[in-house]
């Protein structure tokens, strides 16, 4: 694979959060337009740092990050490029700030210039492709833990994104709500980075894994 | 009912358009606020109800006790302000002298209170907060501050949560409130660590908003046009503040 056509290539990627050891230490990551990896490690590893990293919420001290072809190094690369990487937080209560299920799916496609029109279309569809039609006027607060993932979901596939990535989808959730995400995640035709725990989840939906030891990927 | 939830009105006014309501709803707060004699303050609190009774309040008695626990901070004008006026006195206790003129103007400063606060209500339970935020945009509020009510509004029960669960947390722990060091040690404990997970939250919600391509403003639109009905509305309403203003003119009082 070239890296043009990779969608995210990290290369010799070092960061330390201040005043703290190293977490991630030359770390290489590809990600294909095929790729579906998960990526597992104990706690502390630096999981999540390494998304908030491909994110550009946080920028390493050392290394390149490309995405979609190009190196992002400045804010400015990152605006242009987040709502491309549909990023699902760990705790949907961080991604759902609108009062209602509508106004937070529309959320993404009205900061991209989509008219009002076009983005209640998206909404709809969106949601339809979830089965959560029902959903648009429900209130954020008063929906269940595995309702709100989905709904966070829904609010990262609206932005129509080049790969989804999605930090530890299964905590806080039931076995069932955890087959039902397991069942749509599994059937989007899309490459994502999955961080989890949850083994037999990820066994379903990814076709690699990858392994955080020592602030780097390997191969598990 | 929820913490965080504000439309529990369905009567007339939730038909309203909200850049009405919200204009009405500063209007009236002024000319409550600055009625100068029992009369003006009489008329305002009469109108007022009006606005509640077309409110429509699924709840009555919901509403009435939110009224009310919205009007507790009255207690602190009635400690102190019938002791603090010069005037005639009515009774006195050691130092403190109770006087009429501080009792009347307390009772007038409780009316108008009453007053503004059910206006507010009325107007908020029968607004979605997008829709209040999209009215106050519209009508040239800051975007800063249109944000952070809105997201006030929606993080109140995530932090209303997140209390409840670090009090649990103490409570199976065998924690008991008393007045003992231990316990005040522990309250600001909890306080700081609500803080610092308030702080934490905020931080994530903002790159959660940075991840969908936020850029500083909010897309909101009122899907609505302002139509007959809401234009009557205001007219009538300019002529009960009218009314109430003129009565407030001819009245005025010292306290
Ligand atoms: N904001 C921060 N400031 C300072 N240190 C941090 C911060 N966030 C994480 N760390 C530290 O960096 C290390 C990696 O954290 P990270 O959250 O990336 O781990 P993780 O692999 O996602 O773990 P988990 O499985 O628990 O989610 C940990 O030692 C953590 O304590
Ligand atoms: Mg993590």
């Amino acid at each position: 694979m070239s890296s043009t056509e990779a969608i995210i290539n990290l290369r010799g990627i070092r960061f330390a959060y201040p005043k703290r050891p190293e977490v991630l230490k030359g770390l290489d990551f590809l990600v294909g337009p095929e790729t579906r990896v998960g990526v597992i490690g104990s706690n502390g590893s630096g999981k999540s740092t390494l998304l908030s990293v491909i994110m550009g919420l946080i920028k390493p001290q050392a290394g390149v990050v490309e995405i979609l072809g190009k190196p992002r190094s400045k804010e400015a690369d990152f605006k242009e490029v987040r709502p491309l990487l549909g990023f699902v937080f760990q705790d949907a209560n961080d991604q759902l700030f609108c009062p209602t299920v509508a106004d937070d799916v529309a959320f993404g496609p009205l900061n991209l210039g989509k008219t009002r029109a076009e983005a209640k279309e998206i909404v709809a569809e969106t949601l339809a492709g979830l089965g959560l039609e029902d959903f648009a006027d429900r209130i954020a607060y008063d929906l269940s833990g595995g309702e709100k993932k989905l709904v966070a979901l829904a609010t990262a596939l609206a932005l129509r994104p080049k790969i989804l990535i999605l930090d530890e989808p299964t905590t806080f959730l039931d076995v069932s709500a955890v087959s039902k995400l397991q069942a749509i995640v599994s059937k989007l035709d899309l490459p994502m980075i999955i961080v989890s725990h949850d083994f037999p989840f990820l066994d379903t939906v990814v076709t690699s894994r990858l392994r955080m030891e020592d602030g780097r990927l390997h191969p598990a | 009912m929820g913490f965080g939830e504000t439309r529990t009105g369905n009567g007339f006014l939730a038909g309203i358009d909200p850049r009405i309501k919200l204009c009405v709803l500063v209007i009236w707060s002024f000319v409550l606020a600055l009625a100068t004699g029992f009369p003006g303050a009489f008329a305002g609190l009469a109108g007022s109800l009006a606005l509640a009774i077309l409110s429509g309040p699924e709840k009555p008695l919901a509403f009435a006790w939110r009224l009310l626990s919205i009007n507790l901070f009255l207690l602190f004008i009635w400690l102190v302000l019938p002791f603090s006026m010069p005037g005639e006195r009515i009774w006195s206790l050691g130092p403190l002298t109770l006087t009429r003129e501080g009792v009347l103007l307390s009772a007038r400063l409780s009316v108008q209170a009453v007053g503004i606060t059910m206006a507010a209500m009325a107007i908020t339970t029968t607004t979605s907060v997008f829709q209040l935020m999209a009215a106050a945009r519209s009508m040239g509020a800051p975007a800063k501050l249109t944000a952070m009510m809105g997201l006030m509004t929606r993080y109140v029960t995530v932090i209303k949560d997140e209390f409840d669960r670090l009090v649990w947390a103490m409570k199976i722990r065998g924690f008991k409130a008393s007045t003992s060091l231990h316990c005040l040690r522990s309250f600001a404990n909890l306080a700081g660590v609500l803080l610092v997970r308030g702080l934490d939250r905020g931080e994530r919600v903002y790159a959660a908003m940075l991840c969908r391509g936020y850029k500083g403003r909010f897309y909101f639109s009122l899907e609505r046009q302002v139509n007959r009905t809401d234009i009557i509305t205001l007219v009538a309403f300019l002529a009960m503040a009218t009314a109430v203003s003129i009565i407030n003119v001819i009245h005025r009082s010292h306290y």
